[in-house]
Formats: structure tokens, sequence, C-alpha cells
């Protein structure tokens, strides 16, 4: 079997979902049986003080028993204030140290700063976290934080929520070709071809959320981002044929063929 | 009477005595949530023995949808 570790824990699915933009909870929990994903992001927010006591969580719909849940620092311009809601959620799940660390850099292109990541990165390892790390498409800070004891480096593939996808493979490539932890691209998935193209790449996974949220249809992207990431595994295991520029080959018998009729 | 400031806002509370039956008060006893008081986590299984001073700032969290 094909299966997917990440931490020493072994998943069928290798696509991973946000929790984010969706219409409602009911939309949330549908889209995401749909994608068939065992690992759901979730934010670290101040609750609403002021909310009806029998409204319901978010972890009231996705139950931490059904799903891998993997609290993110999405907000966070410093590496203590990621390593601040980290700890927080920690506590929120129980002692679950699964997390997605990113650390931003700026607000309008959410860039990551890599420097504060890295930062973040070397605490939260040694509190026992077991990082995912959000980078740029960096193969030398991708380096770092492997060695630093990531459990899974994210690149983007391009901005976040900027559906733009994948916008350089070549780094990409690299970076898969140089780390032994598994590789996932984060963010900048558009459609269903961003997500084949990146695993027949060889990433290890895909994790997205604005492009099956913010959809026309959310539950059938979901499906289509599936399908999507299976395809593009069994493609990237296959091995594609080489590329053979102004060197046709036809797939039909060159004998044979039928010859043309006297007029 | 004392004050606290949770999440941001201040709010007085006449009596009170620890972080459980604060949360009982907000309604928020028994939710999935984690509290920060004065910059350190307070543990759950601490609610019922940790007291409260005028002036604590608390910030009680959950999760939400995120990506």
């Amino acid at each position: 079997m094909d299966d997917f570790i990440i931490a020493g824990k072994r998943y069928s699915s290798r696509l991973l979902v946000g929790t984010g933009k969706y219409k409602d909870f009911n939309e949330t929990r549908t889209a995401i049986e749909a994608s068939g994903a065992q690992i759901i992001t979730v934010a670290i927010r101040r609750t609403n003080i002021g909310q009806s006591p029998s409204e319901p969580n978010l972890l009231d719909i996705l139950p931490p028993t059904q799903y891998t849940l993997l609290p993110n620092t999405a907000g966070c311009y410093t590496a203590d204030e990621a390593i601040r809601t980290l700890r927080l959620a920690r506590e929120l799940l129980d002692g679950h140290s699964l997390v997605k660390l990113e650390v931003l850099g700026d607000a309008k292109t959410l860039f990551p700063n890599v420097v504060e990541t890295i930062r973040a990165a070397e605490i939260l390892v040694k509190e026992n976290f077991q990082v995912m790390v959000y980078t740029s498409d960096d193969p030398i800070v991708a380096k770092q934080l492997e060695e630093i004891g990531c459990v899974a480096i994210m690149p983007l593939a391009s901005l976040i929520g900027s559906g733009m996808g994948i916008l350089n493979p070549w780094n990409l490539q690299i970076i898969i070709d140089n780390t032994q932890v598994p590789v996932l691209v984060d963010a900048g998935v558009g459609t269903a071809s961003d997500a084949a193209i990146a695993m027949e790449l060889g990433c290890d996974g895909i994790l997205t959320n604005t492009a099956i949220a913010c959809a026309q249809n959310p539950i059938l992207m979901a499906q289509a981002m599936r399908k999507a990431v299976e395809a593009g595994r069994e493609a990237y295991l296959a091995g594609r044929m080489a590329k053979k520029l102004y060197s046709a080959s036809p797939s039909s018998p060159a004998e044979g063929i039928l010859p043309a009729q006297a007029k | 009477m004392i004050q606290l400031i949770i999440n941001g806002q201040p709010r007085h509370f006449d009596n009170l005595l620890n972080l459980q039956q604060l949360l009982e008060q907000m309604s928020l006893q028994n939710k999935r949530l984690a509290v920060e008081r004065n910059g350190e986590i307070v543990p759950r299984s601490q609610f019922t023995e940790q007291p409260l001073f005028d002036g604590d700032r608390l910030e009680i969290v959950v999760a939400v949808g995120g990506g």
C-alpha cells in the first residue's frame, strides 16, 4: 500500500484541507467529507464572549475522534505569537502535538517570514511539538527546517488564497529531491489540475482551503481535489513517459495501412 | 467587585472565587477551550483551584475554521 506517514502515523488520504471560509458548518462538514481528508487544519481564536451558549463549536461537527486536527498559527507575525498560539492549542486539544506552523511577514502578500519561522520551529521542536511548517519555496530554508526536526515541509506554490497554482515547479522539485520528510504544497492551489501537477512532481501531499471553500460548488470541488491528488500520485508512481520534442511516434502500426485508391 | 480583562474587554464580577466559577457564569463550562491567565496557560484540571484577582488578564480561546 502507498501509505502516507506523518510523524509516525499512517494516513490513506494525501489531501489535507482547511476549515475556513465556508458558508456554514453544514457546508464545512459536507465538503470535508467529500474531500476524504483525514487531517484538517483549524485556527485558534479568542472565543466570542457574547455568543449564545448553545451555538455549535467547530469541534462538535469535526470531532478529534474522527479527524487529526492540525491547529495553525495563521495571523501570527512573530515566533513568540506562533509559539503562544500553539501552546494554547496543545492545551485545548488535550496534549495533541501535531501542529502547522506559519509565521507571516507581510499582511498584503501573506508571504512567510522565514527567519521567525526558523526561530519558532527550533523552540517548538524542543518542546516536543511535531511541526508541519509552512515556508517559502526556498530549498535552503526547507533544508534548514528539516534539519531542525520539522516533520513535514510545506512550501507555497503561490500566495495563500491566491489560487494562482504552481508558479515555480523547479524549486518545488529541488525541495522534493533534497528532503527526506514529507513535502506538501501548502497555499496556491486553485483547482484540481494544480493539485495533480504538484503530486506528479512528487509532492507527498497537498494542503488546500480556499480552492475548495471558494469554489462555486465547494462539495463538487472537494471531490475533484480528492481525485486529482489520487490521480497525480498514481501518475507519479507510474512514471511518466519521456517528453520528446519534435519526435512524433504513432500509436498505431505503421504496416498494413490501406493504399491510396486509384482514381 | 473585581475587574477582569477577558479577551481584551474589561468585565466586572461580584464574589468571584475561581476560574471554573467564572466560566460557569459566562456559560462556557464544559466547552472545548483553553485559558491563559496573565500570560500563563491554566491547565483544565486546575480550573477549580485557580483563584482570580482584581486586574487579572484572561485569554479564552477556541478552535475555529481556518486554513
